[in-house]
């Protein structure tokens, strides 16, 4: 064993990494379920994300149009969610569950050609003499332009929300549907927006793992991202803030027990591989117990129809 | 066009939505196969007809119906009762697992000895091992209000991871050469589930699901259980208000579910898979969703939905050999299927309507 071999500025460096994929889609799920709609497909729209960018970035050997098209196969995705749920008015959970079967069954079907592949590399954003500062410089610095992107996103969610009329609108149809619609706003429009850009979110998210995390097509390679997104949202309270927090939180584990893993820790591996999930549970415990749920938007997963 | 919502849900409707659904997703997956650049004819025919009723496949897909059908009713049937009270335990993958390496563990235990009673022991570690599993997502839904859905569902990760642990650790075959993987309990008698009646598939876990469908139909028809079930998940408030208690509504659910989900895992290990490997599970527990709803929650319905699943698989293997279809496509068929069949079940609960009819 040999803990000297992990050095903490590269760690920290990597966690940005690791935690984006979540950030984006936990960001764009954080959106839907303010609107009130539950879409458990995350993992699902992730995944097809991933083998969409994939497969153009490698085609076009441009990354840029392989994160593009990789949102753009998310929110397809989510629109079948959309349609499904909003017009005809499915159970949102059985529906979100259908995304993710479905997603990981188209996505395997169209990897088949792609594994073993490399594909084209994902620019670093040049940030000039920022890059070369001690420590700080490889934390912040040096990351490809999707991290920064992510964090941008973060911070144009939490704005939306927090201060436009379009925000406000967004919660009002979360929050209750029915007044909502009385005042005359579309709530199935409104929700249909919100569901189609937690698609492109997530479909990001997934190309960020099989484009640059990871790089390669496995099936099946999101391994859960999707599910522990959907817990980052409940850990944030469905605030954006804390969405960052979450993600780090999981990110900054991820990468822990990967470079224990690596230092040879006398833990055995299998363990080590099963810490995030069970550090995402006992969070979701935490966040839970005492307040009992009175964040969540109130029409979370409800049926919305007009009878008139 | 618009909707008008039914005063109750249609019966001929509920019958008939998940054939309409099958057909639909019939329709896709030619188009789908037809994309692959095979014949969508020859490629239905080859999943739906050929295993059953050609000469040369049937011989041997046929007991293959049952074995690949047992363990995806079990689950059905529990997650089922969970379906209907709105608890979502959608980690039966887990619980299978869990259920398989609990009953390999005890069977291995009592190698070599050849007592009549180690059998009935890994069927009762196989459910209560489902059960403890199950019992972590229904114990903190109740005691701190976490969401089952996703708790169910990551423990799913962890049960792989450990599952893995023990093929490459405490259950690893000592003679298996370094291999990784616990002995093969076909080949110890005393532990094997073997075929009860010879050519037909027919194991123990077999008789174990048709047990559970019965057992579901009386307990939801016959049984104050049974009602609280359906009343929650139809009216919540009026089952609290009916006393039905709801904490230890969702532990009977999560209990019910992970215990027939470990069973199934259970008999599967010490028969049709015979050993814990690294890839023991093959997503049973998932599709088992898809079954449940197909088979619109209902017991009959869930084995009439098993069988038509286990013959996607049967016939999904069959075109891989025949035609080189791509064993994801099988998953994508299913999972469309499930699509179709949410898709359709408006038609039970709402009337479609042509033109702006003033009529309310």
């Amino acid at each position: 064993m040999n803990l000297s071999a992990i050095d903490p500025v590269l760690l920290i460096a990597s966690l940005m990494v690791a935690a984006t994929p979540i950030i984006l889609a936990a960001i764009g799920e954080l959106v839907v379920e303010k609107s009130g709609v539950l879409n458990l497909g995350v993992e699902g729209m992730m995944i097809t994300g991933a083998i969409c960018g994939f497969g153009v970035a490698v085609e076009s050997g441009s990354p840029v149009l392989g994160f593009a098209l990789a949102a753009i196969g998310g929110a397809v995705l989510a629109m079948l969610f959309g349609l499904l749920t909003q017009v005809l008015l499915s159970n949102q959970v059985a529906t979100g569950l259908a995304l993710t079967l479905f997603g990981l069954g188209i996505s395997a079907l169209i990897g088949q050609s792609y594994r073993g592949i490399s594909p084209p590399a994902t620019t670093r954003l040049d940030m000039g003499p920022l890059s070369d500062l001690p420590v700080i410089g490889r934390i912040l610095f040096s990351h490809d332009w999707m991290v920064y992107f992510a964090l941008a996103l973060v911070a144009v969610v939490w704005a939306f929300l927090k201060f436009t009329r379009g925000g406000l609108i967004l919660r009002a149809v979360g929050e209750n549907h029915e007044a909502a619609h009385a005042l005359g706003y579309k709530v199935v429009r409104i929700r249909l927006m919100a569901i189609a850009f937690g698609g492109a979110c997530a479909g990001l998210g997934g190309a960020y793992i099989s484009l640059v995390r990871v790089p390669q097509w496995t099936d099946g390679m999101t391994a859960g991202a999707g599910w522990i997104a959907l817990a980052i949202v409940v850990f944030a309270s469905w605030r954006a803030g804390r969405v960052l927090l979450g993600a780090y939180l999981f990110g900054g584990i991820t990468v822990l027990q990967l470079n224990l893993q690596a230092a040879g820790v006398p833990v055995p591996v299998e363990v080590l591989s099963m810490s995030p999930y069970l550090i995402t549970i006992a969070v979701l415990v935490l966040m839970t117990s005492g307040r009992r749920g009175n964040s969540a938007p109130a029409m979370l997963g409800r049926l919305f129809h007009a009878s008139s | 066009m618009r909707l008008e919502k039914r005063p109750e849900p249609s019966r001929a409707w509920m019958v008939a939505t998940p054939v309409l659904a099958v057909i639909l997703t019939m329709i896709a997956g030619g188009v789908m196969f037809a994309l692959l650049g095979k014949d969508p004819f020859v490629a239905i025919r080859t999943i739906f007809w050929d295993p059953l009723f050609n000469e040369q496949f049937a011989a041997y897909s046929r007991p293959q119906l049952l074995v690949k059908a047992a363990p995806l009713i079990l689950i059905a049937i529990g997650l089922s009762l969970g379906f209907r009270a709105g608890v979502w335990n959608i980690g039966a993958e887990g619980q299978y697992i869990i259920g398989a390496i609990c009953g390999a563990a005890v069977g291995l235990a009592f190698y070599p000895a050849d007592l009549f009673i180690v059998f009935p022991l890994m069927v009762l570690a196989g459910a209560l091992g489902g059960f403890l599993w199950a019992m972590i997502p229904g114990l903190l839904r109740v005691r701190f209000g976490t969401n089952e859905i996703l708790v169910s569902l990551l423990l799913v990760y962890v049960a792989e991871q450990l599952v893995a642990s023990m093929a490459l650790g405490p259950l690893r075959n000592p003679e298996g050469g370094g291999f990784p993987g616990s002995r093969n309990l076909q080949q110890y008698s005393a532990a094997s589930n073997g075929e009860l009646i010879a050519g037909t598939g027919m194991h123990w876990g077999v008789v174990a699901a048709f047990i559970s469908v019965i057992f579901a139909y009386i307990l939801l028809n016959r049984h104050l259980t049974g009602f609280h079930i359906r009343l929650a998940g139809q009216s919540p408030r009026a089952a609290r208000f009916g006393g039905v208690n709801p904490g230890r509504l969702v532990l009977f659910c999560m209990g019910v579910s992970g215990a027939l989900a470990g069973l199934a895992g259970m008999f599967e290990v010490s028969g049709p898979a015979g050993q814990i490997g690294i890839d023991f599970n093959v997503g049973y527990g998932f599709t088992a969703i898809i079954v449940a709803f197909l088979g619109r929650l209902h017991p009959v319905g869930i084995l009439l939905a098993g069988l038509l699943m286990a013959l996607t698989y049967i016939g999904g293997e069959l075109a891989q050999f025949m035609l080189g279809l791509p064993s994801a496509s099988i998953q994508a068929f299913q999972g469309m299927l499930l699509f179709f069949l949410l898709a359709v079940d408006m038609l039970t609960n709402f009337r479609v309507r042509i033109g702006r009819g003033a009529k309310i």
